[in-house]
């Protein structure tokens, strides 16, 4: 190893983090060792933009954490800026910055104050300062609010605001763990126009850890990660030229729904890496191996073209070969809603009726600020409708509105046939509730929770026994199994499970696939359908807005008003040229929307 | 709740050590209490009048040499009272009835009243056995009159008793209880994450921690030695200086112990349940603040010495009603100052920027 030249000439060539063979042994809930990252090696280029990706638990904070020098290795050798990490860690920590998932905002600091004790901490001198802060508040739009509590912003300011912390000084290398994760689509994308202006003026180093894939398309190198091991790296260029050839779309036949057409190609896994409806299509991802003959026989007459790959295709790829080596987790049973799955056209017939759900007017007002203004939709038996919006765009309010844990100020709410503003008791056994963070007994087995959750809804004996039986074998779960320990997608089934032990004939999804990976997204989605073709409603919240393409309709909330309602389709038709994918549909609604309520002050918006 | 351990813990873990301390440790009896006995003129009536404090199962009688020695040991707190039998006892009973001094040591005014029955009892029943013997009639009346003194808390009052030992209290609160939330709040929060990567040292987070809190429990000492001077008619009669760097000793101990525990624990919940068992019980019930620990076994004994809170309620309630005693400042400012800086090496440990 050369001693770094006084000029600094030498260092910026050489990598800033050089990993060989790193390897990291945690112990798991059910206290047995398991490998956390294994024989990766790995390098950052100085100046660029690195990607981490994978789903949760392949060991991308683990990695972040080990180049901060706050885990140590167990096994092979980890060099930052030059230096051996486990002996020189405090080196490391002088001239690195390091945003955690979570980032440590002192949250009864106002913003001014975050700031500077971020300065203090790094020793910023007052000219830096001077010249510094201004900048960082404009580029993050925070210049008006510096003497607000950093507890009061929302989560896209906070995310923000914890960014320009690490960046009071110019970091010879900047460590985001998940900078985006619980960030609505336009925080989103501030960010990422601040880490590129970063990198673009001061020649930044940056490691990013991140689960949405156009976020990695950004970057220079990929490394994609899953379960502590390296499955690929290289550029988005190379990554994607693995699935060069193995990328369609397929249209669905008229009436049927894109959906349907989604779960018959995602069920063939045999021949289908990957599917999801998007625009009303359907994108697929062919397996290497098999046969145009063999695809014919699973699309039939429907039209199917290629189209050009992309990165998250690349990704699917690479994760579904993952597991399937380690010969790994089937998706739930494909008998959730018994054998009418696979005839697609059953699903329309009974949507049509009278509508289940009944929203007029609604209004909820927490002292002066209005949290849900006038709202008026509703939804139809078996119909699966996702409720989107920004942080704090209302969607919590409306949901717990929907469900009788928040009484609604005024309007007319009918769930189920049942006025919720006079019979809160009536509507709620008729409703499943699955909230965001899993309320279940983590010490208590699968069977023991079920039966509580039973017991809560007024099942005993002989009833509660058998329901039981029934819901377990239908989510594949272990009876004895320990809550606490099991996997996060059998977690989440577990939690639907619990949500639907009294046949209820709505199901509420508070955020159901934030923090999950794409496969048991894929899954979990898979189950939602057949629950819906069984005829169970479904009212779900989601931040993934290509998700909102497994919906029936979907309602578009900001600021407590609703800015579109009605199919994917028609709200993507809503965005005009803009609306190619949901997620920038979705962006463009609600741009639209805030730019009509600056104009037009201070009317309630047109509902679509 | 059977799978919950801690909860499992505080709801049979707690009540057994308070039942075993109460039932078996703590009590208001006094227990071999140390008596210093004076006989200014030897004489064969005033060793038989002695002779029952001496033969008594609850109290530890030594015989000194003079009224000024005794004091001195009564001073030190080595013993709790002096049994004095006076030059001309001899001649008083001849006359018949004679004074017997006692003086008693006030500090600990329970006991004290507790002690003054004991030794009453044992004088009277040397006196009835004489008098069974058929002497105390040959021999006069032989009443004896005892002249009693209560030195340091001349009043007797339970409040002079209690207000030095509520500083202790107080500073314990202070100390433990703030700051057993800080560090677990840090890490609940994930602030520490972002804040380990700087250049920022662990020794430095824990100073950063420790001097507000500082701060903040000495405007509580000075309220609390406000409040004993002006409304509670408290003595202070050992020096200032003695009491302030005492107190802020021991404060900066609290603190340290109350950040050790929330760095170790890293959960807020947990903190505050630990903080309890582990300095304010303890403060509460074996520094000596109720329950004099002369009078509690030799295992509960050697617990009290181990908590930092016993060290320094002898010191402050010395401090408050005697007057300054540099030798034992000294001493318990150096136990306190060890458990400091034990302390401070196990909290800054907690802090190494590690995860792992």
């Amino acid at each position: 190893m050369s001693v770094a030249a006084p000029g600094e000439l030498l260092p910026r060539k050489r990598p800033v983090v050089v990993a060989r063979d790193l390897r990291k042994v945690f112990t798991g809930p059910d206290a047995v060792p398991f490998d956390a990252l294994r024989d990766v090696h790995f390098e950052v280029a100085p100046g660029t933009l690195t990607a981490l990706v994978g789903p949760d638990g392949a060991g991308k904070t683990t990695l972040m954490r080990m180049i901060a020098g706050l885990l140590h290795p167990d096994g092979g050798t980890l060099e930052v800026l030059g230096l051996d990490v486990r002996h020189e860690a405090q080196a490391v920590q002088n001239r690195i910055s390091y945003m955690p998932q979570r980032f440590g905002l002192y949250e009864d600091l106002s913003i001014q104050e975050n700031l500077d004790l971020y300065a203090d901490l790094h020793g910023v001198s007052k000219e830096t300062r001077a010249e510094r802060f201004p900048r960082l508040l404009a580029m993050t739009d925070l210049a008006r609010f510096t003497a607000r509590p950093a507890g009061q912003l929302s989560g896209g300011m906070k995310q923000k605001l914890g960014l320009a912390c690490t960046l009071v000084r110019v970091p010879d290398l900047l460590l985001l763990d998940e900078p985006s994760v619980g960030v609505d689509p336009l925080s989103r994308r501030d960010l990422w126009t601040i880490i590129e202006q970063m990198i673009a003026e001061e020649g930044l180093s940056v490691l990013v850890s991140t689960a949405y894939m156009d976020e990695a398309e950004r970057c220079e190198r990929v490394h994609v990660f899953n379960k502590g091991e390296q499955l690929a790296q290289g550029t988005p260029q190379e990554l994607r030229t693995r699935v060069a050839g193995l990328t369609w779309v397929a249209s669905p036949r008229s009436e049927e729904p894109a959906r349907d057409l989604q779960a018959r190609l995602i069920d063939a896994s045999e021949r289908i890496v990957d599917a999801v409806p998007s625009g009303g299509e359907v994108r697929y991802i062919r397996r290497p191996e098999v046969t145009d003959e063999q695809l014919d026989d699973l699309v039939g007459d429907r039209v199917a073209r290629p189209r050009e790959e992309e990165l998250e295709d690349a990704f699917m790829l690479l994760l579904r070969e993952h597991e399937s080596d380690r010969n790994q987790v089937p998706g739930p049973s494909a008998d959730v809603a018994g054998d009418e799955v696979r005839s697609g056209s059953s699903t329309s017939a009974a949507k049509d009726e009278a509508p289940i759900i009944e929203v007029r007017d609604l209004v909820r007002r927490f002292g002066d600020f209005t949290a849900v203004a006038s709202t008026s939709f509703d939804v139809r038996r078996g119909e699966i409708f996702g409720l989107l919006g920004p942080n704090g765009a209302g969607k919590t309010t409306t949901f717990r509105m929907l469900c009788g844990l928040l009484p609604a100020t005024s309007g007319h709410l009918e769930v189920a046939g049942v006025n919720l503003r006079t019979a809160r008791a009536t509507a709620r056994r008729r409703i499943g509730y699955v909230a965001q963070k899993f309320a279940l007994y983590a010490n208590l087995s699968v069977r023991e929770n079920l039966e509580f959750f039973g017991g809560a809804y007024g099942l005993r004996g002989r009833a509660l026994r058998d329901r039981i039986r029934v819901i377990e074998a239908q989510f594949e779960l272990d009876p004895h199994a320990q809550s606490g320990i099991l996997p996060h997608g059998y977690k989440q089934r577990l939690a639907m499970a619990a949500g639907l032990i009294h046949e209820p004939r709505i199901l509420f999804l508070d955020e159901p696939t934030s923090g999950i990976d794409p496969l048991a997204r894929r899954a979990f989605w898979r189950t939602i359908t057949q629950l819906s073709q069984s005829g169970v409603t479904i009212i779900v919240t989601t931040h993934f807005m290509e998700e909102a393409e497994y919906c029936d309709r979907i309602a578009i909330q900001d600021a407590g008003r609703l800015l579109a309602l009605g199919t994917p389709r028609k709200v993507r038709e809503q965005a005009g040229e803009r609306g190619r994918d949901m997620n920038s549909a979705f962006i463009a609604i609600v741009e639209q929307g805030r730019e009509a309520s600056m104009s037009r002050e201070p009317e309630t918006e047109a509902v679509s | 709740m059977l799978r919950d351990r801690s909860n499992l813990l505080v709801g049979f873990l707690l009540p057994i050590a308070l039942i075993l301390l109460f039932g078996y440790g703590l009590s208001f009896d006094v227990k071999n209490a140390p008596v210093a006995i004076v006989i200014d003129e030897p004489s064969l009536a005033a060793r038989e009048l002695v002779a029952g404090v001496e033969g008594s199962s609850y109290l530890a009688s030594r015989r000194v040499g003079t009224l000024a020695e005794a004091e001195r040991l009564l001073g030190d707190g080595k013993v709790d009272a002096i049994v004095h039998v006076p030059v001309d006892f001899l001649r008083q009973r001849g006359r018949g009835a004679a004074q017997v001094q006692l003086v008693l040591n006030g500090i600990d005014s329970v006991t004290a009243t507790t002690l003054e029955a004991y030794i009453a009892g044992a004088l009277g029943k040397a006196m009835e056995h004489r008098f069974d013997r058929g002497q105390g009639t040959a021999h006069g009346a032989g009443q004896i009159v005892l002249v009693q003194r209560i030195w340091f808390n001349e009043t007797s009052n339970s409040t002079w008793y209690l207000v030095p030992g509520l500083v202790v209290l107080i500073m314990t609160l202070v100390g433990a209880f703030l700051t057993s939330l800080l560090v677990a709040r840090e890490w609940e929060r994930g602030t520490l994450e972002s804040l380990f990567v700087t250049p920022v040292r662990p020794i430095e987070i824990v100073i950063a921690k420790l001097a507000p809190y500082v701060l903040v429990g000495l405007v509580d000492l000075a309220m609390c030695l406000l409040a004993a001077r002006l409304l509670f008619d408290v003595p202070i009669r050992g020096s200032l200086v003695a009491v302030l760097l005492s107190s802020t000793m021991y404060l900066v101990v609290s603190l340290l112990l109350g950040l050790f525990i929330s760095g170790t624990t890293r959960n807020q919940f947990a903190a505050s349940q630990v903080a309890l068992l582990t300095s304010f019980m303890p403060a509460m019930m074996l520094s000596g603040f109720v329950f004099d620990l002369r009078n509690v076994p030799l295992g509960v004994q050697v617990a009290a010495q181990v908590v930092p809170a016993t060290h320094f309620m002898a010191l402050i309630k010395t401090l408050f009603l005697a007057g300054t005693d540099w030798p034992m400042v000294a001493r318990s400012c150096l136990i306190l100052g060890g458990y400091a800086l034990v302390l401070l090496f196990a909290t800054r440990r907690t802090l190494r920027k590690r995860l792992d």
